[in-house]
């Protein structure tokens, strides 16, 4: 059957198509969209196949890797960023094996559309010593899934399956096929190498390098790495995952040179090999970092047979595009056009009516009297607050940092310091850096500015719902400090009164501000209200 | 047969209907396509776009080539200028005339109009005036995809089967209402009545 799908619906569909039992993932864009679909999916829910956003991408991947344990296919989805998150897990499962097949997917987002960097995820496959999926478009996204289970199974790894932003979010006809059988629950009689305790571990680590041969020797002879022989042999060209495309957009599917089509790793050494002996010049195409590029080049740089990101060919940062390429290969670039001077740039914003938009306005008023640049912040809307007109917040570095800059920050003598996390963020990895400031009975005050949602991404449901008062006193947070308030307008003078009275108490404070997403459905907002019983401190 | 078509507007002005409404139709006249689209933190407000890439042949490149695009539809006249450098010489410039005005920024209005004026293939509606016509403004973007219509490579009927699907979940009226902003989209160009 034919169908349109968005490159993460077609690794989505792929997944429940080999027989997925679990998926497990933290909203973050560009990758979203599969568990999404995978929690919508009639298919997957008659097949009672767990699908669950876990409270950060470690969590995720550890759950993924206990229903593997257990025998069962499973995938887990995020982020690039979110894979610095996991990878304590990523990398030591990669030292204990699996069981039931386990693909771990990644979408990294080259031109950081909506990212603090753009880290190429196949060095943490690299560095894992694991075999890596890189897709070249929807349909290789939805048939490798298959590829990728069997592969994980039959090497007992994970699999590190790596999607681009402009995969990720992009539709095209996808042919699906037949359908896979899930696993049976299968416990091993030998579980000794989950156990990683050293003697266990060196055993499991040697094993893992005894399996490289085998894993460059399927990789070799993958069917998702293709050679083709051109007619012109001054130049071989290397494109990896979807830098194929625009490849032959420029040729229109007819490229007159020797081409390497790369969407399996370890890096096919054989046919790089056949390349450097047939062709005077090879340009490397990669969305990412030039992670081939540099592997083959000639690292003193007499050879200078390779050419790429490194040497300037294509530009050091941000994603390709078919007039990019269309440079590199020496090729005229068809442009039409100037954009006009009139046209003004028009960042993100947040939304009409939203309550982080009362709250900055609020810490606003305090600001002259608390001291400027002390305003550590977090990631999701809320980071908007970093623009005009707010100029509220001070830092953005990773998830849950607020907390314990913060904490640092006013251990430097910067106090008061503050800080602003979203509910969501708070209990991906929030909640261990307040701790810590608890712990140390540190002079900091934690605004939890919650909208009982992960709302950036989609306003995906937040495990903190209802919860952020209990665990901020469970975390030891004196109860006499907690305060929960509401930013509307008609509040504004109450709440600036709250925050200049926690802001001077000189221990750890932390302030729920709270109203639901202005994006969530009617429904939803309702649900967030029955479940957020707090009364208000007024 | 090959169609490039660029989807300009800002966050949460339904770029991504017009999208799923050209993919459907697409799809049920067995054309490939590839339709890359913006999601995250650009949609809260932000500039964004889509490429439509429909063909009897293969779609290769998720992004349109620069210079190569056959139609650039916009649904707010400013954001319609940003993706000129994407035009085919030979390309069509269709827009809703209304601006979207979210940044202190925002040129003046006569000066955008003029720069897009200045090119023979451009079609200014005023689709929001049209939208409210046929029942809710919100419509603006359907009256849009009548106003492409005559440069698509379907037939009116499958067009409108696709719209009539798209919306069938929100009952009888709302898709009616939709039907009506297409046809009034389509007549204004017939008639000429751009501005």
């Amino acid at each position: 059957m034919q169908k349109i799908l968005l490159g993460n619906e077609a690794i989505a569909q792929g997944a429940i198509d080999a027989g997925l039992s679990g998926a497990y993932g933290y909203p973050g864009t560009p990758s979203t969209e599969i568990i999404e679909y995978i929690l919508k999916s009639k298919e997957a829910k008659q097949g009672d196949v767990k699908a669950h956003w876990a409270t950060n991408e470690k969590v995720a991947m550890e759950e993924a890797l206990g229903m593997s344990y257990a025998g069962k296919r499973a995938i887990v989805t995020m982020k690039h960023v979110g894979l610095n998150v996991a990878a304590d897990a990523f990398i030591n499962m990669a030292i204990s094996g699996i069981n039931g097949g386990l693909v771990v997917v990644v979408a990294d987002d080259p031109s950081q559309h909506s990212s603090q960097n753009e880290q190429d995820s196949r060095f943490y496959g690299k560095f894992a010593m694991l075999p890596i999926f890189e897709p070249s478009n929807q349909q290789e996204a939805y048939d490798m899934m298959t590829d990728a289970f069997a592969l994980s199974e039959k090497m007992q790894l994970p699999v590190l399956f790596r999607s681009v932003t402009r995969l990720s979010h992009s539709r095209a006809n996808v042919t699906t096929s037949e359908k896979v059988a899930q696993n049976n629950l299968q416990i091993l009689s030998d579980t000794k190498r989950f156990a990683l305790i050293p003697s266990f571990a060196k055993k499991q680590y040697r094993n893992l390098i005894d399996k490289q041969k085998a894993l460059a020797d399927l990789a070799e002879s993958s069917k998702w790495n293709r050679y083709h022989e051109g007619t012109n042999t001054s130049l071989g060209i290397i494109a990896s995952g979807i830098a194929i495309n625009y490849l032959y957009e420029n040729f229109e599917g007819k490229v007159p040179f020797d081409v390497l089509k790369v969407s399996h790793y370890p890096l096919p050494k054989e046919k790089v090999r056949k390349m450097f002996d047939r062709v005077d010049k090879i340009l490397v195409l990669e969305d990412g970092y030039p992670f081939i590029e540099e592997m083959i080049s000639d690292y003193l740089g007499r050879e200078q047979k390779v050419t790429g990101r490194l040497t300037g060919a294509i530009p050091r940062t941000g994603e390709l595009n078919p007039n990019i390429v269309a440079v590199a290969l020496g090729l005229e670039e068809h442009i039409a056009e100037e954009m006009p001077a009139i046209v003004a740039g028009r960042p993100p914003q947040l939304c009409p009516g939203c309550g982080h938009i009362d709250l900055y306005e609020e810490l606003n008023e305090l600001i002259p009297e608390i001291g400027e640049k002390r305003v550590f912040s977090d990631i999701d809307c809320y980071s908007l607050g970093v623009l005009e007109p707010y100029n509220s917040i001070d830092t953005l570095i990773d998830m849950g940092a607020s907390i314990p800059m913060a904490k640092g920050a006013a251990d430097a003598g910067l106090q008061p310091a503050i800080a602003v996390i979203g509910d969501s963020t708070f209990t991906h990895s929030g909640m261990t850096g307040l701790l810590s400031a608890v712990w140390d009975n540190s002079p900091v005050t934690v605004i939890i500015s919650d909208n009982s949602a992960v709302a950036m991404t989609g306003a995906q449901p937040s495990a903190a719902m209802g919860r952020l008062y209990d665990i901020a006193k469970g975390l030891g947070v004196d109860e006499n400090h907690i305060k929960i308030i509401i930013p509307l307008k008609k509040y504004h003078d109450k709440n600036v009164e709250i925050i200049r009275n926690e802001v001077n108490y000189p221990g750890v404070s932390l302030i729920i501000a709270q109203r639901p997403c202005v994006t969530m459905s009617n429904e939803k907002k309702d649900l967030a209200r029955k479940f957020n019983t707090f009364e208000p401190s007024y | 047969m090959k169609k490039d078509i660029i989807i300009a507007g800002v966050g949460g002005q339904g770029i991504l209907t017009i999208s799923a409404i050209l993919d459907m139709a697409a799809l049920q006249s067995g054309y490939n396509v590839k339709q890359s689209e913006v999601h995250g933190m650009s949609q809260r407000g932000g500039a964004v776009q889509s490429h439509v890439r429909i063909s009897d042949r293969p779609v290769y490149s998720d992004l349109i080539p620069k210079g190569k695009a056959d139609i650039i539809l916009s649904v707010e006249p400013m954001e319609l200028l940003r993706y000129l450098p994407y035009l085919h010489p030979e390309g069509y410039l269709v827009t809703d005339i209304n601006p979207f005005k979210n940044i202190a920024n925002y040129p003046d209005e006569k000066l955008v109009q003029a720069e897009i004026a200045k090119f023979n293939h451009h079609r200014m509606i005023d689709a929001r005036g049209l939208a409210k016509k046929a029942g809710n403004f919100r419509a603006a973007n359907i009256v849009m995809v009548g106003a492409i219509s005559d440069l698509l490579p379907f037939e009116e009927g499958l067009l409108k089967k696709v719209i009539a699907d798209l919306f069938k979940r929100k009952g009888e009226r709302i898709v009616q209402m939709n039907l009506d902003a297409f046809d009034l989209g389509k007549k204004a160009v017939i008639e000429n009545m751009t501005v």
